[in-house]
């Protein structure tokens, strides 16, 4: 049974292609930093404890996009290195790979931040990342018995997480 | 990869799920009719619903962003054509206008013709002073404080009170920019 049904997502926008890797892990943050979801697909190495990582992740994101800003060739609208900006503001990055992992970040303007670290081959992910903030709506955002701000437990958007990252990865 | 054009509230009001509207009245109308009974003032009445509305608010704002892919507005005057021809459009199913802006851009009114939670409502004289729709202005409220905009709306006209229209005067009072939210010595 669907208890929170509501509008179909539709369509699954297609599957970036990629032979026979993992997603490593997902975080969830809202605008005041606090972390809603943290899920670990493969992840065998943990150095800080929880609180630690994320804190460490959502400042690396905050930074790295204000940075992206500054460095903007061609917008003006920049502002100084560390003077807060309007959300949206500014230019964005979407993504950075490593040698040995690549992570995509999407920011809706109402502050939700979406973060997939995958492995490094891993092909364009901005439709998926899209793909799962419609799942946060149907699955969280409309559930009744959650309530905004606080950590997201909820089964049927942890299962149909799960299964949408095990397609793409 | 261009990012997907903005999809219009027709488009989307088409695709969504729909009540049928008149269970969507009614079942408004037994709302109101029970605070009034539950809470007796009528200025508790509009808190009320104001405060319901703004609930509604900060989590439709999601929806709202998930599906019209709209990305940023450059301005208020857009952010306000947004809510008139988008917004209104995918969750009321009615289109609404924008006018009366003053010098500055940063208060005008969103007009609506027709207002489907008002369809077989009368005022009773007990209840003059009661703002029948005021969950609407706490919805654009809401929403709007989701994306950093801090405003205030108020009814201007109502039509249930005599007026020709329904008019929403939504007021920017100002633009919250993003901070670091954790402090240095935590």
């Amino acid at each position: 049974m669907q208890f929170f049904g509501g509008s179909e997502i539709s369509p699954s926008p297609p599957v970036p292609t990629t032979a026979g890797n993992n997603a490593h892990m997902m975080y969830v943050f809202n605008r005041n930093g606090v972390c809603l979801l943290y899920r670990e697909w493969n992840r065998p190495l943990h150095t800080l404890n929880p609180q630690q990582d994320h804190k460490l992740m959502f400042g690396l994101l905050f930074s790295l996009k204000s940075l992206t800003a500054k460095m903007d060739p061609i917008s003006s609208d920049k502002g100084n290195l560390g003077v807060p900006q309007l959300p949206g503001q500014g230019c964005s990055f979407h993504s950075f790979r490593t040698n040995t992992y690549k992570l995509s970040f999407m920011e809706t303007p109402s502050g939700i931040k979406i973060i997939l670290v995958t492995n490094p081959r891993t092909g364009d992910l901005r439709e998926s990342l899209k793909y799962i903030y419609n799942l946060y709506v149907e699955y969280v955002a409309k559930n009744p018995l959650y309530t905004p701000g606080t950590s997201i437990r909820c089964e049927l958007f942890s299962t149909a997480l799960d299964q949408y990252v095990r397609s793409i990865a | 990869m261009a990012p997907a054009a903005p999809r219009s509230g027709e488009a989307i009001f088409a695709s969504v799920e729909r009540v049928n509207a008149e269970l969507f009245t009614l079942t408004y109308g037994a709302i109101v009719r029970q605070l009034l009974t539950d809470l007796e003032e009528v200025e508790a009445v509009n808190k009320q619903l104001d405060q319901m509305g703004y609930n509604i608010g900060i989590r439709l704002i999601d929806e709202f962003l998930a599906k019209s892919n709209v990305s940023r507005c450059v301005d208020f005057k857009e952010t306000a054509e947004v809510i008139a021809k988008v917004g209104f459009k995918m969750f009321l199913g009615v289109t609404a206008s924008v006018t009366n802006w003053d010098a500055e851009g940063t208060c005008c009114s969103i007009v609506l013709e027709d207002n489907p939670l008002v369809d077989f409502v009368e005022l009773p004289d007990t209840c003059q002073g009661l703002y029948y729709c005021n969950i609407l202005s706490g919805v654009v409220r809401g929403a709007l404080e989701m994306v950093s905009m801090k405003t205030e709306v108020t009814w201007i006209r109502d039509m249930l009170r005599g007026d020709d229209a329904y008019e929403l005067q939504v007021k920017l009072l100002k633009q919250v920019p993003e901070e670091y939210p954790y402090k240095d010595d935590e």
